[in-house]
């Protein structure tokens, strides 16, 4: 035998820890609860899945192992092969009937912008007909969009990729804030923005992103990560310093592309003036990290977690393609201007993909500054990054938090530990107006429906019962 | 219009403060809307869109004060409004963020480099826990009962894989290098290493060695049923195997209530490929009981077999039929049951020795009777009965009432994790018992609740109290003799 046990953890009752306390033994406590109702059955299949172990340790190290880099800058028509009918959006898969406004919003825009249609409130009809017009999931395309999440075939996007496997991931460029695309808004104005982020901003940030991939190598959207981690931004709600990395490794061949000097300088001063434009490079690099952990059997790591603003939805790294839906939950937040709880929409976007992959509202602990958007305060910060710990697999061993003693960040949901402890991942998110055209209307906290995880487990226990 | 609208150049706060410094604001008595931000174009056009005029000379470095008065409101109270909503919004909390325990084995394992896990949660969800202490490799012990065979089946299998031990389910006692699990009696380390199907039954193992002055290294649980056709032996193998590699053990006793026979002889076989001697210990029909089990092993030993302590004393019964057990340790009411058998024919029980003599579930019957009040039929959301004696007790008062028991028989069992002072609960259910009462009470001195200081208590009221419970038994059969 070795010799006496060090220490021991007692998961249930207090008087036998009391008991192995009184032999001068340190115990640690476990603070057990029942898990979620009716999954024991479930969680033990899933726990004596003999593939279970090895398959989540695969799943995490996969998606820690990659890194992201900005190797691109090219039309969705040309990256993803988009028809001017085709159109993307954030979350699970819906159809125009269970739309939500702003994801209708922003549908209509898109197809303003793409010429479709001249008035966007022409589009509602063109998608109630679904004439020439298909809408599918971004995440079935290699790629994230925030909020709406609406692609459309002109649309510049981000190419991200993985230097190991040369698999991408893409994303569009960030509009800003307030009255944009992907908050719902179609009005003139937003129209006017984004024809200049196809005419001006797009062909700009491609000559300078293939100056600098062709030079110096491409921009590190990993390592800008790790570092905007240590700066206060948790790269969801908080982007002001992974914004402004990105403009210091992108503006010197901005400068020097020999485009127009005054078109130049004002998309220095859109891109420095958004503080949210490294957001459309966080999420695809999650993503790209993420996708490496798809399709490993027996695994139990969340993949993807995504709104379409009707359903939010999960992929399971061991349950393939397959969405687990329930009904998105309103945010608790803060508003702008004079909007309340009754103007905004259910949880909307791909954004969530941060959260999935540790950052986000997993990484809270190393943004205080945001933990305010539910009048919370910085002791709150510290104790939902730890809570997060309690439901993933493991650490981020290249981000870290700096107040938390540089602990990584909690990575790998495990839908077993959501089941058993009933922690749901906490996301920071952006508020959507409910009403098509409307915009932002303010910012907060949200959870994924609860019902999701034990879905996705007992289909997990029925691959694993299957198996056996 | 009672519209105010100030800018404070220089006065920063970032949006999310000034969102909350907002919503306080709005909050105030006598303010309609409030709007409290740093003058970025947008904001200026939310304070547009509100109906405000922000002054064209406002930059987003300038901080926006708007404020809309209801009729009678006051400006200097809504100002002042915005002043202590800004100062509260800065505000350090003072109270230290507490760190909250972990939710499950698994992350509370990652804090530790070494040691093993105890599970006692309810027996649906123990595989999850105990599969935690597996995959960090670590050995578990499972208190919990009511855990289903086929969870138990690939938890063995899973640590059988990996060269880990699983003790239990169902496993109430355990010494690991002299440190107690569960239900574990307080002895000094000796030559002896203890491989127990049977939680109780290892005790009374201890309880008896300890009074014979032999020490115990480690006494390893492994659940009642590892024995059985379908475990076949697995957590017990894997004991051996532990005992067998540690120098300080000289002879390995497996403690069991009766296996399949087919099972037994593979663990006979295993044991004798051990450089370690090993004896067994296995109860049945026509075996020796645990009492005679230990001192063949003190025999083997070359120590002394002591006379086994008996306190107080009891008259024969002069009224009844029955003898009546109620126990609190399986393997003792199964011994019990075993010994009586013997001379008093059938006896009904919850755990019945065959099938026919089960009890309904009123547990009472017009016959001999012994209960296992620890059985997982009567713990199934309910405390083991060495930790909440409410439901024994009961029936004790039930059986002391009862006209036809003629001989009261119990078990106390001490230890770690056991009652503080059982004695104290169960001496007063005793003392007023018209019937012959005679209590195994299983325990040593340098127990917790001090074994002279229980027995005591029970003989003062009234109790014969013995240290064996074969004896205890014996004892009680022998105080039938006239009413038989």
């Amino acid at each position: 035998m070795s010799a006496v046990p060090t220490g021991v953890v007692n998961v249930g009752a207090d008087l036998f820890a009391d008991a192995v306390e009184a032999q001068a033994t340190s115990v640690t406590r476990v603070d057990w609860r029942p898990p979620m109702p009716r999954t024991e059955a479930d969680l033990a299949a899933v726990a004596a899945d003999p593939l279970r172990r090895d398959a989540n340790n695969r799943a995490l190290a996969a998606m820690l192992g990659v890194t992201a880099q900005l190797v691109d800058v090219v039309p969705a028509a040309e990256a993803l092969g988009l028809a001017p009918g085709q159109f993307l959006h954030a979350g699970p898969p819906i159809t125009w009937d269970r739309a939500s406004g702003p994801l209708r919003g922003a549908l209509m825009g898109g197809a303003a912008l793409e010429g479709l249609v001249d008035d966007p409130e022409d589009a509602a009809a063109l998608f109630e007909s679904g004439n020439g017009v298909s809408l599918e999931p971004c995440h079935h395309h290699a790629t994230v969009g925030p909020m709406a999440g609406v692609v459309t075939s002109s649309m510049w996007m981000f190419v991200l990729e993985d230097p190991a496997t040369g698999r991408r991931t893409h994303c569009s460029l960030n509009e800003g804030l307030g009255k944009v695309l992907r908050y719902g808004a179609y009005s003139p104005d937003v129209l006017v923005r984004l024809r200049w982020m196809r005419d001006v901003l797009g062909p700009l940030l491609q000559r300078a992103v293939r100056t600098v991939r062709d030079g110096a190598g491409p921009v590190d959207v990993t390592g800008i990560v790790t570092q905007m981690l240590q700066m206060g931004d948790e790269a969801h709600n908080r982007n002001r310093a992974g914004t402004l990395m990105l403009l210091r490794d992108l503006s010197p061949a901005m400068v020097t592309s020999g485009l127009d000097a005054a078109d130049v300088a004002e998309s220095l001063r859109f891109i420095g003036g958004n503080d949210h434009f490294f957001l459309n490079l966080a999420m695809p690099a999650c993503k790209l990290a993420l996708d490496a952990a798809r399709d490993i059997d027996g695994s139990t790591m969340v993949v993807a977690m995504a709104r379409n603003g009707t359903d939010f939805g999960i992929q399971v790294a061991g349950t393939g393609d397959e969405w687990f839906t329930g009904p998105a939950q309103v945010a608790d937040g803060l508003y702008l201007g004079d909007y309340g709880p009754d103007d905004a929409n259910p949880d909307i976007g791909d954004s969530a993909i941060t959260e999935t992959a540790g950052i986000g509202g997993f990484a809270m602990a190393t943004a205080p500054a945001i933990v305010r958007l539910v009048g919370g305060s910085v002791p709150d910060a510290l104790a939902t990054t730890r809570r997060m710990h309690e439901i993933t697999l493991g650490e981020n061993p290249r981000w870290t938090v700096p107040v938390l003693e540089f602990q990584g960040v909690p990575s790998g949901i495990d839908v077993t530990r959501v089941c058993r402890t009933g922690i749901l991942p906490q996301i920071n998110t952006g508020m959507a107006g409910r009403v098509a055209g409307v915009g932002q209307v303010g910012a907060g906290l949200v959870n994924p429906p609860a019902e999701i995880f034990p879905m996705a487990l007992a289909r997990l226990a029925e691959r694993a019962r299957a198996r056996a | 219009m009672n519209a105010h609208v100030e800018l404070r150049p220089g006065a920063y706060a970032d949006s999310v403060t000034l969102l909350l410094v907002s919503r306080v604001v709005q909050g105030v008595d006598g303010v309609a809307a409030a709007q409290v931000a740093m003058a970025t174009p947008l904001n200026v056009e939310v304070l547009t869109e509100m109906g405000f005029t922000v002054p064209p000379d406002a930059t987003p470095n300038d901080l926006v004060v708007a404020i809309r008065l209801a009729d009678g409101g006051s400006l200097a109270d809504a100002l002042a409004g915005v002043d202590r909503a800004l100062r509260d919004a800065n505000r350090r909390t003072t109270d230290a963020a507490v760190v909250a325990p972990h939710r499950t084995t698994a992350t509370a394992l990652r804090e530790l480099d070494d040691g093993l896990v105890l599970v006692s949660v309810p027996g649906a969800s123990a595989l999850v826990e105990a599969m935690d202490a597996l995959d960090a490799g670590r050995d578990v012990m499972i208190f919990s009962d009511n855990v289903p065979l086929d969870q138990e089946l690939a938890l063995k299998r899973t640590a059988a894989d990996r060269g880990l031990l699983v003790m239990g389910p169902d496993c109430g006692t355990a010494v690991v290098d002299g440190l107690g699990l569960g239900f574990a009696n307080t002895v000094r380390p000796g030559p002896v290493g203890i491989v127990a199907a049977s939680g109780t039954g290892c005790q009374q193992l201890l309880a008896l060695l300890d009074r014979a002055g032999v020490g115990v290294t480690s006494a390893l649980g492994v659940g009642g049923r590892d024995l059985s056709t379908d475990v076949r032996g697995s957590s017990t193998r894997e004991a051996l195997r532990r005992l067998d590699t540690d120098p300080a053990v000289e002879l390995i006793v497996v403690v069991s209530k009766p296996p399949a026979p087919d099972v037994a002889d593979g663990i006979r076989a295993y044991a004798a490929t051990l450089g370690t001697p090993v004896e067994f210990a296995l109860l049945g029909a026509g075996q020796p009981d645990l009492t005679a089990a230990t001192e063949t092993v003190l025999t083997r030993l070359g120590r002394e077999v002591p006379q086994w302590p008996v306190s107080g004393r009891v008259e024969p019964a002069t009224t009844g039929r029955f003898l009546r057990g109620l126990f609190v340790g399986g393997t003792l009411c199964d011994e019990a049951m075993l010994v009586a058998a013997e001379t008093l024919g059938p006896v009904r029980s919850n755990i019945p020795l065959l099938p026919e003599l089960a009890l309904g579930p009123d547990l009472t019957a017009a016959a001999h009777t012994m209960v296992d009040f620890g059985d997982d039929a009567l713990t199934a959301g309910r405390a083991h009965p060495m930790i909440d004696p409410t439901l024994r007790l009961e029936h004790l008062a039930r059986a002391a009432g009862d006209d036809d028991t003629a001989v009261v028989l119990l078990d106390l069992v001490l230890g770690h994790g056991a009652e503080p002072d059982p004695a104290a609960l169960l001496a007063p259910a005793i003392v007023d018992i018209r019937q012959p009462v005679v209590i195994a009470v299983v325990g040593t001195e340098a127990d917790p609740q001090g074994l002279d200081r229980q027995v005591q208590a029970l003989v003062e009221a009234g109790a014969e109290v013995h240290l064996s419970n074969a004896g205890a038994t014996r004892r009680a059969i022998e105080l039938m003799e006239g009413v038989r």
